[in-house]
């Protein structure tokens, strides 16, 4: 057992999960969607960037990109969040909280390539 | 060159993650503690103002308790993660700042710049691995001729005194085992305008894997070599190493000239070593009986050739392994006078001090002196650092293996022409060395005689082509006028001619030339300079050849006309 692989599947699964946990519900229900949540998973997302720095493989690579795209999602819908409680004069409207979902959608797409990758590295260990 | 960014990457996780991870905690706090507004209305933090509030305390800037004043929990919160976020911080920045430092990854950076320098070189160069003695030496000699070079050595310390060393032109150095082919080829072995490569390690094996590797990755490139065994000289030459030196040999050679042809010897001196031995040295005897102390490599190869010669030999070592099967032996190491007297010094005409001890050869000259003041002596210099002592030792040859390797190679490497001339005039009588000698006397005097050829093509001589072009002949003394006056000469002569392939040995000033000949010259370097001026500046060259000196521009030109 590799304690570096095992920290390493942690988040990368830790991050698709809570993604997953914060999209599912309406599309336009704030209710259905915790800001917590969010944050966990902006900042666990982060996090697997990070874990991801000087991988020379190729698979390493594309992890990496991954991750990056799930961030930049995950750090829009976060700022839009932010927008929708402190700045917007309507407040959280139903369109601001579909977009910040279907943002994370997109992240959540990205953390699902991500633990795709990491499953095909995997298989590819035969030891 | 991937590999810093990397290297910087890899380093950088845990410093980042901890950064992350610290400041995830110190929103979240302030997230969930309860607080009041400024009505005294229980109030809670968002993240907007959680990240806010703890982007500006992280980084200490400070701007107060904003939106409301705290209570005391989240002023208790505040106080932890005051100091949890600059230990953070202060942890990924000394980090940082620590692999900035590290002498691994500055070296990864060194090598990269040096490598890029390298890249960018657009004009010939050697690659010189190993700055030792002999490495100095020819790096110096090339960077006078104006020819760049590139320097790899294992030792740190030789490449800080490359930078030390006040050169004219700038000598890229890495420290890198030159051994291993990729540093030769971040040193430029595969570059376009590689000329050669010069393996002058100490090391026979290094200099060996660095040869193959050049003719390898480079088989039009000049490989040169210097080796201090028969076995791996063999192996050099097996697959093509261009020049294979080794410095016993060499020095062998060139002391059984002084045996054979003195003057021939001083010929051969005055055109390969900077500094060369004075006109009257040549007046001790040298021909008879000479004794050669230490019968290691230096010993055995100096016997070889003096055996070819027909010179008489005595050979001393203490060791009576190495003596077995030699006529003419003395047990015993030459320090004291018994021996010498055993080995006849009395009426010998030379001693060799050849052991690998530099103290016990500086004793044995001293003694067979004091015994035959007459005695031409050589002495063996094994360490640089015992230079003030050999300096002062009044012996007649001082023989120290890195400046003669780096004598032959400079030789080499200047032009093509001067081994083919050394070779061809051992041909000659003493009369016609004598008499050679004279006239190098005459211009060098007792400044370094300097050697150089001249090609007649367009791209070296443009003007004599552009004579020839117009009907003019240019004969050979038309090169050696100053410039300036031309009734008067430069420092120099004529040393060898060839056209064709075919030879002439000093020829004479008269000589019509054409294109594609090819002239070895030697005298003073100033003389060099000159030269090129009047190979490459049609104005000159019409000047000396006619006597006017009218202007070539096009007004000037059209007025003739008329």
């Amino acid at each position: 057992m590799n304690r570096e692989k095992v920290i390493f599947a942690f988040f990368i699964v830790l991050a698709l999960t809570l993604n997953f946990g914060f999209f599912l519900g309406g599309f336009d229900e704030i209710a259905h969607h915790n800001v917590y949540e969010l944050f966990a998973a902006t900042i666990v997302s982060m996090i697997c960037t990070v874990l991801k720095f000087g991988d020379r493989t190729h698979i390493g690579a594309l992890m990496l990109a991954t991750s990056l795209v799930a961030d930049l999602q995950l750090v829009v819908a976060a700022m839009m969040w932010g927008y929708g409680v402190q700045m917007s004069v309507d407040g959280m409207t139903p369109e601001l909280v579909s977009s910040i979902v279907s943002l994370s959608g997109g992240a959540l797409l990205a953390n699902v390539v991500s633990v795709v990758l990491l499953m095909v590295e995997t298989i590819m260990v035969r030891r | 060159m991937h590999d810093v960014l990397y290297v910087l990457l890899r380093r950088l996780r845990k410093p980042l993650i901890t950064v992350i991870v610290v400041y995830a905690i110190a929103v979240t706090g302030f997230v969930l503690i309860p607080g009041q507004d400024d009505a005294g209305q229980p109030w809670r933090m968002d993240f907007f103002h959680a990240i806010y509030f703890v982007s500006f305390m992280g980084s200490t800037i400070g701007f107060g308790e904003i939106p409301y004043p705290f209570t005391a929990p989240q002023r208790a919160w505040t106080l932890v993660t005051i100091y949890a976020t600059v230990i953070a911080w202060l942890y990924s920045i000394g980090s940082m700042l620590a692999l900035i430092q590290e002498p691994g990854f500055s070296r990864i950076l060194r090598r990269r710049s040096f490598a890029k320098e390298v890249r960018n070189f657009n004009e010939p160069f050697y690659l010189v691995c190993g700055y030792g003695v002999t490495g100095t030496a020819i790096i110096a000699g090339l960077c006078q001729r104006g020819i760049r070079s590139v320097v790899v050595d294992v030792d740190q310390e030789r490449i800080d005194a490359l930078q030390m060393d006040d050169l004219p032109i700038r000598v890229p150095g890495l420290c890198a085992n030159a051994s291993l082919p990729d540093v030769l080829d971040d040193a430029g072995l595969q570059h376009a305008t590689c000329i050669g490569v010069l393996a002058l390690t100490d090391d026979d094996n290094v200099n060996l894997s660095i040869a193959i590797a050049s003719k390898l990755l480079q088989p039009e490139g000049v490989v040169v070599s210097r080796t201090e065994s028969d076995v791996h000289a063999r192996n050099l030459a097996s697959f093509g190493t261009n020049h294979i030196i080794d410095p016993f040999r060499a020095y062998a050679e060139y002391l059984s000239l002084v045996a054979k042809s003195p003057y021939m010897h001083l010929v051969y001196d005055w055109l390969v070593n900077p500094y060369h031995r004075p006109l009257s040295s040549v007046y001790k005897k040298a021909s008879g009986r000479w004794i050669i102390c230490g019968f290691g490599r230096f010993g055995r190869a100096l016997y070889d050739d003096f055996r070819q010669g027909n010179v008489e030999t005595v050979l001393l070592d203490d060791n009576p392994a190495v003596l077995e099967g030699y006529e003419n032996t003395v047990l015993g190491l030459g320090t004291e006078a018994e021996t010498l007297l055993k080995a006849g010094v009395e009426d010998a005409v030379a001693v060799v001090a050849g052991t690998h001890n530099d103290a016990d050869n500086m004793s044995i000259i001293m003694t067979a002196m004091e015994i035959n003041p007459k005695l031409v002596t050589v002495v063996r210099q094994n360490l640089s650092s015992n230079r003030l002592v050999f300096e002062n030792s009044r012996a007649d040859f001082v023989m120290e293996p890195g400046r003669i390797i780096a004598n032959r190679i400079l030789a080499k490497l200047k032009t093509p022409l001067l081994p083919v001339f050394i070779e061809k005039m051992q041909h000659h009588d003493e009369v016609w060395a004598h008499t050679l000698l004279n006239r190098m006397s005459n211009i060098a005097g007792d400044r370094e005689l300097d050697s150089w050829s001249v090609k007649v093509s367009d791209v070296s001589a443009p003007a004599v082509m552009a004579m020839f072009d117009q009907g003019m002949a240019v004969k050979l003394q038309a090169l050696m006028k100053n410039s300036r006056d031309r009734n008067r000469s430069l420092p120099c002569f004529p040393l060898l001619h060839r056209r064709d392939g075919v030879l002439s040995m000093l020829p004479g000033e008269l000589t019509e030339l054409e294109p594609g000949d090819e002239v070895l010259f030697c005298g003073l370097s100033s003389a060099k300079g000159r030269m090129e001026w009047i190979l490459k500046n049609y104005n000159i060259l019409f000047y000396i050849l006619t006597g006017e000196d009218p202007s070539f521009n096009l007004l000037s030109r059209i007025l003739k006309r008329f």
